[in-house]
Parts: structure tokens; C-alpha cells; sequence
């Protein structure tokens, strides 16, 4: 007995200790959002910048006083790059967690998963994937905004760019993945409107190690500019494949190309090579007086400096998605309402890392093909082209 | 003219590879009866390896060369004395070729870990202009890529047919028994076929890694297309493996071609199952050695 009573005194010792700990250290119930990236799993290429940024934000934001004197937490759910992982992770955000807002999914199946999930539980989800039905129609979206810059405003920057070159024939080479279908629907769905036929229309997998074939018929249909669609080594293997050909005719890839990691993986064979990019990754290329300059410059020099790699345009998504609620927060408090209704009228001329964003009743992502430069490769560098 | 002989070109090039996946396929097969699903990782390894020390540490090329497939072969050195050697005994083929997939998932987690999942790649082994031939063109390394496989499978004839050891790995596909009464070591056979199967696959990987690039979850596909090349020529036959591996190759790459790049697999994949529906045994298998198979 004497035993269980010194036991229970240690017991009692602890818990006091730790109470006292964690309200010492929060003197303020923190805000809490919820964030779901694809940390693991096919798509970890987006979430693993995507929950470094969220990191290293919050970092910054609490050393530098919190929002408005009370700290942020922010809940990341690794999603596995699967929609149902994705639905649990957010239903325990919600329940458990209780969080004023949820950033992420990463994927565009991933988000759709969740908007029936946050409409429900009335709480604002800024995802960070592409697909623009995750956005529209909009008014059954009323809780749902999204950073990333929808793919037919990628294609219409590259349209307006090949009109005025004077192309009025391309052909177009698309990954089998939700990205290259999403991709290949708006190539073929806009061209009509900017006078361009499309003259060939060619897919390889996301493992093929060869796309020869494909290249060739485009060439041999009379094609006067390709247009590839792809993320990940697809993209490397069609510019060298183009390179070796020497098509004669120049190679448009999608606004997954904006990576160093391509450039040095293509070598030579990039040369030439030119793509609708975000400002992310031609920061240093800016005019000093451009609004975005800064907070691009803040935050890829910071990335970079701290996990030795280029945040990429998806963490960029993630900055903005979180930013976003971050100024809501400051300028509202904690209500789940007033955040949606500030992003949705207030965020305007906004400058973020993926454009100048301008929210509104509907339109609930806010760029268009002006949040894109078109950037071609010299030198083994990126060139903005005017 | 031209597009056809661009299409062969492009068609060769993937063909080659999955020709040696085959082969690997093959050797294994003939000395214990399994089917090594991790032949695809082989692959990978060796293109991976090949950057680390050639790119990752500055290594001149024939050094990285050498150490490359010397990791290989301790790959599989190890796969084989640790997980197909004390399950050999019991005999369960369905149990070994599970264990296989699992060692496949181990190798891509390990490498996934090592070099992450970003495609690498090294320059190609002779710098230069790629080669018009009648207006379809050709890249140096393509023709490397074709040379070396074709070097491989003149090594490994003499090997099986010259040799002492090749002869008693032969002698083990024939009949385990009565190698073993002949004074073979089996065991020793079979550690032996793993090693063999892992250079080819590196070999593969290393040749074919400037052309296509190397990640670490490549493997999987290079298997089963490997697979299918082996099948396609009848497993078993070396010769059936380069065949199959240059048909499943110039199949795709004609259906990409001429009907439409979205179908090329199911295309390739639908006259492969054809060509088993006549020929079950493959192109070059014998029905009579189909029916004494245990797998």
C-alpha cells in the first residue's frame, strides 16, 4: 500500500509538471488548420515541398509572434496520395482536431473526395491541386478554393504565344495520367478558338522509356510545334527523343516543366525548349518592382537554405493556400464563415507565389494565364520571353 | 520508308531491354524452376549504381563500370543464400516466387531511400550526333545499347556451351537429379543463375539509363515486360527471350505507330496472348518440355 501510495504520488508529480509545461508554453489556445498533403505514395513529388513549406511557415509565423499575439498549429495528415486516406485524415481534422480550415489535398481526385466532406462540415478547404472542377461549378463549391493555376490557363498562355508566332498546326504527345488527360481535354477543347488545328494527338505511359515513335508521326503529320504534357521523367525523355530527331520544329512542354531538375537532366537537349512557367522559378529573372519579387525571393531563398533542394511550384501552392487563411485569421479570428467569406471578397491583387490572385464569388481560384511567363531554355538557364 | 524504319529504330531500343529482363528471367528459371519477379529492380540498380559512382563520385567509367556490377552481383549473391536457399529445400515454388515480389518491394524501398524518387541520368557513353540512317535516326547510344546485348547473348552461348560450368548449369535445367548424381554442386548452381541473372540486368540498366532515364520504381514495369518477352519466346529459351523481347519491342512501337500511341500495350499484349493461343509453349518452347514442368 505504502508502495502504491508513492506511485500515485509520482504520478500525481508528473501530471502536474506537464499541465504546468503546456500552459507555460501556450499562454493562448493556438489556432488550429488542418493541412493534407501526399507526404508518401505516388504523388509525394507535390506533398513532400508542399509539407516542408507548411513547416517551415509556421515556424516563421510563431517566431515572429504568432497571429495577432496567439500562436498557429497546423495538423499535417500524410493522405498516402490516396482519396480514402484523404477522406479519413480530414474527418479527423474535423472532428478530433476541431481546425478552422484545412489546407491541401495535393491531387485533384484527392480534393474531389473531400468537397462533399468540408460543404458538409461548413469549414473553408484551400486545396492545392490543379483541376478545375474542384473549383467549379462554383456555387456548389461555396466552402472550396484552390491555389494552383488551372491547366486551360497554362494552355491558353502557350495558344496565345503560338498565335502569335503564327502556329497554326501542332501536335500534341500527353502522359496516361490524370495531369496528361487533364492536359490533352483542354489542348484539344480550346484550340479552336485561337485558330489552331490539332494535327496529331499521341499518349505514352508514365513508365515508357522510348517516345520516338510517337515524335515522328507528329513531324510526319505536318505538325509546326509540338506540345508535350507530362510531369516527371516523360517531360526529359520527350526532349531528348525531340533533340535526337531534330524535329525543326520547337517543343512546348506544360507548366510541370518548371524544374532545375529537368534542365540538368536534359542537358543540351533542352535547348530551345519552351514552357508556360510560374514566376516561382524565374524569380531572379523579375523586374525588382514587380509585386510577387520579394515574397518569391524570401521564400525560395529560405527554402532553399533550409532542406537543400528547390521548392518547386507545389510548395508554392501550399504558401498560398496557407498565407491565405493566415491573413483571414489576422483579419477575422477564429470563425469558420468570416475566413471563408474574407478569402472569397477579400483577397485581391493579392500577390502569392503562383500569380497575383483576384478571389471572388465566382471565382474561387483567382488566376489566369497572366499568373505564367513564357520561359525558354538557353544556356541551361531559364530566359522570360516577351 | 522512313517512318517504318524510325518506328523499327524505336521499337529495337525498348526491345533490347526487355530482351535481357527475359534472358535474366530465363537463367533463373532453368537452374531452380522459380520465376524472379525482383529481375526488374536488377535493372534499376545497375542504372542507379551506375550514376553513384560515376556521377555521385566522380569514379572514371570503367571502375564505376566494374563496381556497378559487382553490387549487382552481391544483390544477388545475397537474395539467393538468404531467402531462395533455405526455402530451395522444401520445394514450394509458389512460396519462393511470393518471396521474390517481396525482396522486389525491399530493393525498390531501399533504393527509394538511397536516391529518392527523382529520375537520374549520366551522359552517353560515346558524345556525338545521332546517326541518319535513309532519314530515320538513330542515337549513338542506341546502337551501344543494341551492341551490348548482343555481345551479352554471345558471352552467355559460349558460356552454357563451352564451358564446364555453363554445361552443368545446363545440365541443371535438364534434370536436378541426375546433376546432382553427376557430382554437380546445385546449390551452388543456383547462387551462380542469381548472379549471372543480376549482371544482365545491370548490364541492361547501365546501357539504357542515357537513353531513358533511371527511378527507382522502374523495375516493376521492366518485369513484367521481361516477363512477357520470355513467355513470348518460351520460357526457358534464351533465344526465345531476345526474340520475344525484340518482337513485344517492335509490336509496341508499330502499334504506336500506325493504329495509335494510346494502344501500344494492349495492342502488344493482345497478339502476345494470340501468339500463346497457338503456340503455347512460345515461339521457340517445345510442348513436350511444357508438359514435364513442375511451374
Amino acid at each position: 500500500m505504502k508502495v502504491m501510495g508513492k506511485f500515485f504520488l509520482i504520478f500525481l508529480i508528473l501530471l502536474a509538471t506537464t499541465t504546468l509545461i503546456s500552459t507555460n508554453s501556450y499562454s493562448k489556445e493556438p489556432y488550429k488548420i488542418g493541412a493534407i498533403f501526399s507526404v508518401t505514395g505516388p504523388a509525394s513529388f507535390l506533398g513532400e515541398p508542399e509539407k516542408n513549406t507548411v513547416l517551415m511557415l509556421v515556424e516563421q509565423i510563431n517566431k515572429a509572434g504568432g497571429i495577432n499575439g496567439r500562436p498557429l498549429e497546423v495538423i499535417i495528415e500524410d493522405s498516402k496520395s490516396d482519396e480514402t486516406q484523404a477522406v479519413l485524415a480530414a474527418k479527423k481534422l474535423l472532428e478530433k482536431d476541431k481546425v478552422l480550415a484545412i489546407i491541401g489535398p495535393s491531387t485533384t481526385g484527392e480534393s474531389m473526395a473531400l468537397v462533399p466532406i468540408m460543404t458538409q462540415a461548413q469549414t473553408p478547404l484551400i486545396s492545392a491541386a490543379a483541376g478545375a472542377n474542384i473549383t467549379q461549378p462554383v456555387k456548389e463549391r461555396y466552402w472550396i478554393f484552390k491555389t494552383a493555376q488551372y491547366d486551360t490557363s497554362a494552355v491558353e498562355a502557350i495558344y496565345n504565344y503560338m498565335k502569335k508566332q503564327g502556329i497554326k498546326k501542332v501536335g500534341i504527345i500527353t502522359i496516361t495520367t490524370g495531369f496528361g488527360d487533364a492536359g490533352r481535354k483542354a489542348l484539344i477543347e480550346m484550340a479552336p478558338k485561337f485558330g489552331i488545328s490539332i494535327v496529331a494527338d499521341e499518349r505514352y505511359g508514365p513508365k515508357d522509356t522510348d517516345m520516338t515513335t510517337q515524335l515522328t508521326k507528329i513531324k510526319a503529320a505536318g505538325a509546326q510545334a509540338v506540345i508535350n504534357w507530362s510531369v516527371g521523367p516523360g517531360q526529359v525523355i520527350v526532349t531528348k527523343n525531340w533533340h535526337a530527331l531534330k524535329m525543326g520544329i520547337p517543343l512546348y512542354q506544360s507548366h510541370g516543366w518548371g524544374s532545375k531538375k529537368n534542365l540538368e537532366l536534359a542537358g543540351k537537349a533542352a535547348e530551345g525548349v519552351i514552357a508556360p512557367l510560374g514566376r516561382l522559378v524565374v524569380w531572379d529573372k523579375l523586374p525588382d518592382k514587380h509585386p510577387q519579387k520579394a515574397l518569391l525571393k524570401k521564400y525560395v531563398t529560405d527554402y532553399e537554405a533550409r532542406y537543400k533542394s528547390e521548392p518547386g511550384t507545389f510548395g508554392g501552392h501550399a504558401y498560398d493556400a496557407l498565407m491565405m487563411v493566415v491573413e483571414a485569421l489576422k483579419n477575422v479570428g477564429p470563425d469558420k464563415k468570416k475566413i471563408r467569406d474574407y478569402i472569397e471578397t477579400k483577397i485581391k491583387k493579392w500577390p502569392g507565389t503562383g500569380g497575383i490572385f483576384n478571389m471572388s464569388p465566382t471565382d474561387h481560384c483567382g488566376l489566369d494565364a497572366s499568373a505564367f511567363e513564357m520561359v525558354i531554355v538557353k544556356n541551361g538557364d531559364w530566359e522570360i520571353l516577351k | 520508308m522512313t517512318l517504318l524504319l524510325q518506328f523499327l529504330f524505336s521499337g529495337l531500343t525498348t526491345g533490347t531491354v526487355y530482351a535481357l529482363v527475359g534472358i535474366g528471367f530465363n537463367i533463373v528459371y532453368n537452374s531452380t524452376s522459380i520465376i524472379n519477379l525482383a529481375q526488374g529492380e536488377f535493372v534499376v540498380i545497375g542504372g542507379l549504381m551506375m550514376w553513384f559512382f560515376l556521377e555521385g563520385m566522380q569514379l572514371p567509367f570503367a571502375v564505376s563500370l566494374s563496381l556497378t556490377l559487382l553490387t549487382a552481383a552481391v544483390v544477388g549473391l545475397l537474395m539467393e543464400r538468404l531467402t531462395i536457399k533455405p526455402l530451395l529445400k522444401k520445394g514450394d515454388l509458389l512460396l519462393m516466387i511470393m518471396v521474390t515480389i517481396a525482396i522486389s518491394i525491399l530493393i525498390r524501398g531501399i533504393l527509394m531511400f538511397k536516391f529518392g524518387k527523382d529520375p537520374y541520368t549520366y551522359p552517353p557513353f560515346t558524345e556525338g550526333e545521332p546517326i541518319n540512317f535513309y532519314g530515320a535516326v538513330i542515337t549513338q547510344q542506341t546502337l551501344w545499347v543494341i551492341g551490348i546485348t548482343a555481345l551479352c547473348i554471345v558471352l552467355l552461348y559460349l558460356f552454357f556451351n563451352k564451358t564446364m560450368t555453363g554445361r552443368a548449369m545446363r545440365a541443371c535445367s535438364l534434370d536436378v537429379k541426375a546433376a546432382r548424381l553427376m557430382g554437380i554442386n546445385v546449390s551452388n548452381i543456383v547462387m551462380l543463375s542469381f548472379i549471372i541473372s543480376a549482371i544482365i540486368g545491370a548490364i541492361g540498366g547501365i546501357a539504357i539509363t542515357p537513353i531513358s532515364l533511371m527511378e527507382y520504381d522502374k523495375g516493376a514495369m521492366l518485369s513484367v515486360k521481361g516477363f512477357c518477352a520470355a513467355i513470348m519466346g518460351g520460357l526457358g529459351r534464351s533465344r526465345g527471350a531476345v526474340a520475344g523481347g525484340f518482337t513485344l519491342g517492335i509490336l509496341e512501337s508499330l502499334t504506336a505507330g500506325y493504329i495509335h500511341s494510346g494502344f501500344k500495350d494492349a495492342v502488344a499484349l493482345l497478339i502476345m496472348l494470340f501468339i500463346l493461343f497457338v503456340k503455347p509453349a512460345g515461339i521457340f518452347g517445345k510442348a513436350e518440355i511444357v508438359r514435364l514442368r513442375k511451374f
